[in-house]
C-alpha cells in the first residue's frame, strides 16, 4: 500500500531525534488520533541551518516527517512556509488516501515551528489553527 | 530471512493432510452433488460424510450442520435469518460490544431495518457478565448473539451460562465461534447453543468455506434463495473440496487439540514473560486465564501500532495491531476501547497469535525483535520524550 519512497523514509528516517540547539520547535497533532509530529529547527539569518523531528504515528506519519525535514533543510523560512502537503506527498511518490492527513500534519508542523520562531523574535505571525483535519471530523480529537 | 508467522487468528496455513483429502474433489470428482447419476452421487456422498464428521465434533445431528462460504456469511445468515423469521414476535436483539464486525455491522444493519439493538459492554478484562445480558432481556427480545472467543484479545466468554439464560427465556442464542472452533471443545447441546458460526481457515482448513449449526426446530429465513441444496435452506452448488477440507481440518484439530494447545501455550507464555521482563510501560489486554492459549495482546505506550507491525515485518515477523492505521479507519479497535483504554494507548497495540507451527526456538528472537522495535519507535516519539522529561 505504500510506495518504495515511503517505505525508504519510514525504515531509514532522515533527521530523526531532538535538536539540542534548536531555536524553533513546533508540535502538531493529537495522541488521541494517533499522530503527533514535533519539528526542531536551528534558524540562522533567516535560513533553516538544521532540522530534525520526532513523530508518534504510523509509517506514513514517520515518512512524511522525514521527507518534510529534507525538503526544508537549508531553505529560507519563506520557502519553508510555502511547503505544501501536496509537495510532501509528491516527493514520496504519493500516499494512500487514508494517509493524506499525515502530509497535512507535516506541513503544519513545519509552519508551527517557524511561527513559534517568529514569535520568539518578536515578529507578527498570522495565527493558524493547527488541527488534524481528516481525523477530527468525528469530534473525538478534542 | 526466516519468516515467523504470528497471526494465526487472521488465518492459518492449510494442513497438508487436509489438502490431500481435498485434491480429488477439485478435479476428479467434479460431479454436481445435486445430480442423481454416479459422479454426482460421489460428490454428494463426500459432503454427507463431511457433515457427519462436523456434527460429531460439536455433539449435534448431521442434519443440524449447514455449509456456507465463510464465517461472515454464517453470522449474517444467523442474525438476519432470526430477525426476519421472528419479526412478528419481536424486534429486539442483544449482542456484546466486542463482537467481530461480521456480527456488529449486521446488528447495525438490522437497526436500520427497524430492529432495536442492545449492545452490552464487557468488563475491563474483556469478558461479558451474563447477568448484564439477562437484565437487558425484554418481552420482545428474539436473539442474543455473543462470540465464543474474541479475535483480538482471545477472551473466552461464558457461553454455557448465556446459553442457559437464553433457553430459560425462550430466546434464540447465536455464537460466533470462528476463533474458538478447533481450539476449545464445544458441545452445542450442553451449552444450549441454537446457532453457531465457524470458518475452516482458522483451524488449518481452506479459505472460502464455513458452516452454520442450526439447532433442530430453530426456524430462520434463508439468506440465499435458489436451488434445493443444504435441505433447501442454503441455495448454491456446494464447494465440495472446501467442505471436505473443513471437516478433515476440524477432525484433526480436535484429535490433536490437547497436544497443540499445550505446545502453543508454552511458547505463548514464554513470549509473554519475555516481553513483560524486557519492555517497560506496557499494558496486557484481556483476561490472562479465561483466554485462548494462542493469544497475546499488549499495548506499548508512546508508540503507534502500524509502525510497529511494519518494523516487525522487516524482521520477518508477521503480527497484527488494533491501531486505527492498520484498519483503514480513524479509530483504534472497538475491542480495545471496550476495555476502557484511552485512544492514545489503544493505538499502540500488538496482537500475537501463535499456532502449532510456532517454535520454541524462535522465542528469544521474537522477544528481542519486539523490544528493539518498541525502543526504536519510542526514541522517535515526542510522547516518550515528554514522558521521560516529566519523570526527571
Amino acid at each position: 500500500m505504500y510506495s518504495n519512497k515511503v517505505m525508504d523514509h519510514f525504515s531509514n528516517p532522515r533527521n530523526v531525534g531532538e535538536l539540542a540547539d534548536a531555536n524553533a520547535v513546533g508540535e502538531v497533532g493529537n495522541a488521541k488520533c494517533g499522530d503527533i509530529m514535533k519539528i526542531y529547527m536551528k534558524i540562522e539569518d533567516n535560513i533553516i541551518k538544521n532540522v530534525s523531528f520526532k513523530t508518534f504515528g504510523c509509517g506514513a506519519a514517520i515518512a512524511t516527517s522525514s521527507m518534510a525535514t529534507e525538503l526544508v533543510k537549508g531553505k529560507s523560512i519563506e520557502d519553508a512556509l510555502s511547503l505544501t502537503n501536496k509537495a510532501v506527498m509528491e516527493a514520496l511518490d504519493g500516499l494512500p488516501p487514508v494517509k493524506v492527513h499525515c502530509s497535512v500534519l507535516a506541513e503544519e508542523a513545519i509552519k508551527a515551528a517557524i511561527n513559534n520562531y517568529k514569535k520568539s523574535i518578536g515578529e507578527q505571525v498570522t495565527e493558524d489553527e493547527y488541527t488534524c483535519n481528516s481525523c477530527c471530523h468525528n469530534k473525538k480529537c478534542e | 530471512m526466516k519468516q515467523i508467522y504470528l497471526d494465526h487468528a487472521a488465518t492459518t496455513q492449510l494442513d497438508e493432510t487436509v489438502l490431500k483429502k481435498m485434491m480429488p474433489y477439485i478435479r476428479d470428482y467434479y460431479g454436481n452433488p445435486s445430480s442423481i447419476y454416479t459422479i454426482g452421487r460421489d460428490s454428494k456422498k463426500a459432503i454427507e460424510e463431511a457433515r457427519d464428521i462436523v456434527a460429531s465434533c460439536f455433539n449435534c445431528k448431521n442434519s443440524e450442520i449447514y455449509f456456507t462460504s465463510c464465517g461472515t456469511e454464517s453470522d449474517n445468515w444467523a442474525i438476519k435469518g432470526v430477525c426476519a423469521f421472528n419479526k412478528n414476535k419481536g424486534k429486539h436483539i442483544i449482542t456484546s460490544n466486542i463482537e467481530h464486525h461480521a456480527v456488529l455491522d449486521t446488528f447495525l444493519y438490522m437497526k436500520k431495518q427497524g430492529y432495536e439493538i442492545t449492545v452490552v459492554p464487557v468488563e475491563k478484562n474483556g469478558i461479558i457478565d451474563p447477568l448484564k445480558i439477562e437484565k437487558e432481556i425484554r418481552k420482545d427480545t428474539i436473539l442474543i448473539s455473543v462470540m465464543f472467543a474474541n479475535n483480538e484479545i482471545g477472551t473466552i466468554q461464558p457461553i454455557a451460562e448465556i446459553g442457559t439464560i437464553a433457553r430459560k427465556n425462550n430466546i434464540i442464542f447465536h455464537t460466533d465461534a470462528v476463533q474458538a472452533a478447533g481450539m476449545i471443545p464445544i458441545d452445542v447441546k450442553k451449552m444450549n447453543i441454537d446457532l453457531m458460526s465457524i470458518s475452516a481457515h482458522k483451524f488449518y482448513g481452506p479459505k472460502g468455506v464455513g458452516a452454520l449449526y442450526i439447532r433442530r426446530g430453530i426456524m430462520i429465513d434463508n439468506l440465499f434463495h435458489g436451488g434445493g441444496q443444504e435441505r433447501t435452506r442454503r441455495a448454491a452448488t456446494e464447494n465440495i473440496s472446501g467442505i471436505v477440507g473443513l471437516a478433515e481440518a476440524l477432525k484433526l484439530s480436535l484429535e490433536n487439540m490437547d497436544y497443540n494447545n499445550n505446545h502453543i501455550k508454552k511458547i505463548r507464555d514464554a513470549v509473554k514473560r519475555g516481553i513483560e521482563q524486557k519492555i517497560p510501560y506496557i499494558i496486557y489486554n484481556g483476561d490472562s486465564s479465561q483466554r485462548l492459549v494462542n493469544n497475546i495482546n499488549f499495548c506499548f505506550r508512546f508508540i503507534e501500532g502500524e509502525a510497529l507491525i511494519l518494523m516487525l515485518d522487516f524482521k520477518g515477523i508477521s503480527a497484527s495491531s488494533g491501531s486505527a492505521c492498520t484498519s483503514g479507519s480513524l479509530d483504534p479497535s472497538h475491542v480495545l476501547l471496550a476495555l476502557g483504554l484511552p485512544h492514545e494507548i489503544a493505538h499502540g497495540s500488538l496482537r500475537l497469535t501463535f499456532g502449532r507451527d510456532s517454535s520454541m526456538e524462535d522465542v528469544d528472537y521474537i522477544i528481542d525483535s519486539i523490544a528493539q522495535v518498541v525502543d526504536r519507535l519510542r526514541q522517535m516519539s515526542p510522547l516518550y520524550e515528554t514522558f521521560v522529561k516529566e519523570q526527571g
